[in-house]
């Protein structure tokens, strides 16, 4: 397997001054499913938003796909975004805009057909056992279904890697369930890179993963 | 509803610039209609000892569209009983030419002033009568309507631009959310604008369709029309097309420059 993430000696900050992730290394392998866990504030979610590009990285390299994200362009880093699935902690949802549409902005992005993306968004919201609110607005619908919806988001448009930003952290028991179960199938069937940020890893799971731990800075690879 | 509410606090602001922009254009163009009714009135009256053709007269003013030759016939007839008819043809030899000139539109008082200058240049002429007293003060008035009007719209579209300027605070900060989250995505600037612009395009449009709407309708009305009539204008003060096509490039111009403004002060936040 070859890896989709390689991270060499990078450190990251916020305002450039408060040291977050100092000087650490990692890989990520094509088709894996990884958990970046620590405490809070140590670093989890600001190392996952230098992974999509929206955080640049004070020094080292980190190459998504074999593309070094600090030289990369903004055309290159949309398309490189547009085969990434993003599930937010607070969810990201564009609230004028109703269920459907929320879930096809990928694929508006991505110019797929109109009437394509309309029958992946059914199938996805199926997935999601959100069908029946497919004509509602984010703002109608409770936490746990706004989750749903952002990862229907996620999972529309077949990303080869899905960030997730503790993407069950304020759900109830069903929806989690129903978030780790596609996470999963997402990785089993689509062979699609997941990296799922998190304070704790569910004991259900069936999948294979890997452990990336953050403390003090520092990011150690977990057995 | 929440579509209505979106849309309706930019069309406010542009029918507000709109609207004022639109009185201008009519009182402009009443007052010029005004200004063409006085011009057709307005005459100077010269007094040469010899003839002087048409040709000569407008070499001394490009102001001058017209003289005719007044015909002294009336008062020699009324001195036909005491003189002979020898002494009346020598009187008709001696009597100075009376011409009537007019000009080609309504002209400042220092343009009379200088067509004037340039009458009196010719030693021929003896006198000029330019009726500037009577005329000055109308000149004046129209002046001072003018004035008004153009304070006035310079007013309304200064407090409408800090509307529209807090308005696109509000603007920048309902579509930044959108902008931000389409960016995560891979959007191009373009697709995450498109939105915007569409929204900023449609107020535009239908901001000049109200204003339009208004304006021909209150054009239309008797009293505006019997008001117009009563001084003399008798022509249309709103032209449909021509200011409806006016209308929509400013609205337009102006919810595009606003839009492009928010697009260009977007930054991705994390």
């Amino acid at each position: 397997m070859n890896n989709i993430i390689t991270a060499n000696d990078i450190s990251l900050s916020y305002n450039q001054n408060e040291t977050i992730i100092n000087k650490a290394s990692f890989t990520i392998e094509n088709g894996s499913f990884t958990f970046i866990t620590g405490a809070s504030g140590s670093g989890k979610s600001t190392l996952l938003k230098s992974l999509y590009g929206a955080l640049k990285l004070d020094s080292g390299t980190l190459l998504i796909g074999g593309t070094e994200l600090n030289k990369i362009s903004s055309k290159k880093l949309n398309f490189l975004r547009q085969n990434i699935g993003i599930v937010f902690q607070d969810y990201k949802l564009i609230k004028e805009w109703d269920v459907e549409k929320n879930v096809m902005l990928p694929l508006i992005i991505g110019g797929f057909d109109k009437d394509l993306s309309k029958q992946q968004v059914h199938k996805v919201l199926n997935h999601v056992k959100l069908n029946h609110q497919s004509n509602k607005y984010p703002l109608e619908l409770s936490g746990g279904e706004q989750q749903r919806v952002a990862m229907a988001r996620a999972l529309a448009h077949n990303p080869i890697m899905i960030l997730a930003d503790e993407p069950t952290g304020n759900l109830d028991d069903y929806s989690a369930e129903l978030i780790w179960h596609l996470l999963e199938g997402a990785n089993e069937q689509l062979k699609t890179t997941i990296v799922v940020v998190t304070h704790h890893i569910p004991n259900t799971l069936k999948v294979r993963y890997n452990h990336l731990h953050i403390e003090y800075g520092e990011i150690y690879e977990v057995n | 509803m929440k579509s209505i509410k979106n849309h309706f606090s930019l069309i406010v602001a542009l029918f507000a610039i709109l609207f004022s922009i639109e009185v201008l254009i009519i009182n402009n163009r009443a007052i010029n209609a005004y200004e063409v009714k006085l011009a057709s009135n307005y005459s100077i009256v010269v007094v040469s000892n010899t003839l002087i053709t048409n040709k000569q007269f407008k070499s001394y003013s490009p102001y001058i569209a017209t003289s005719k030759e007044l015909s002294a016939e009336k008062i020699i007839s009324k001195l036909q009983k005491n003189i002979s008819k020898q002494n009346i043809q020598l009187l008709k030899l001696a009597m100075p030419k009376f011409y009537q000139l007019k000009l080609n539109h309504y002209p400042t008082p220092y343009q009379i002033k200088t067509i004037t200058n340039a009458l009196f240049s010719n030693p021929n002429i003896t006198k000029v009568q330019d009726f500037s007293n009577t005329y000055n003060t109308t000149f004046k008035l129209l002046l001072l309507l003018k004035t008004i009007t153009q304070i006035f719209t310079l007013t309304i579209f200064i407090i409408t631009i800090l509307l529209i300027s807090k308005e696109m605070r509000i603007w920048q900060l309902k579509h930044k959310e959108r902008m931000n989250i389409m960016g995560l995505f891979g959007a191009p600037v373009w697709l995450r604008s498109a939105v915007l612009f569409r929204l900023a395009i449609v107020d535009a449009l239908i901001a000049s369709a109200i204003t339009a709407i208004l304006f021909y309708i209150i054009s239309q009305t008797r009293f505006i029309k019997t008001q117009l009539s009563s001084i003399g204008i008798n022509i249309n003060i709103f032209l449909p097309i021509q200011d409806g096509i006016t209308l929509v490039i400013i609205s337009t111009c102006l919810s595009i420059i606003l839009a492009s403004i928010i697009v260009i002060g977007y930054k991705e936040e994390i």
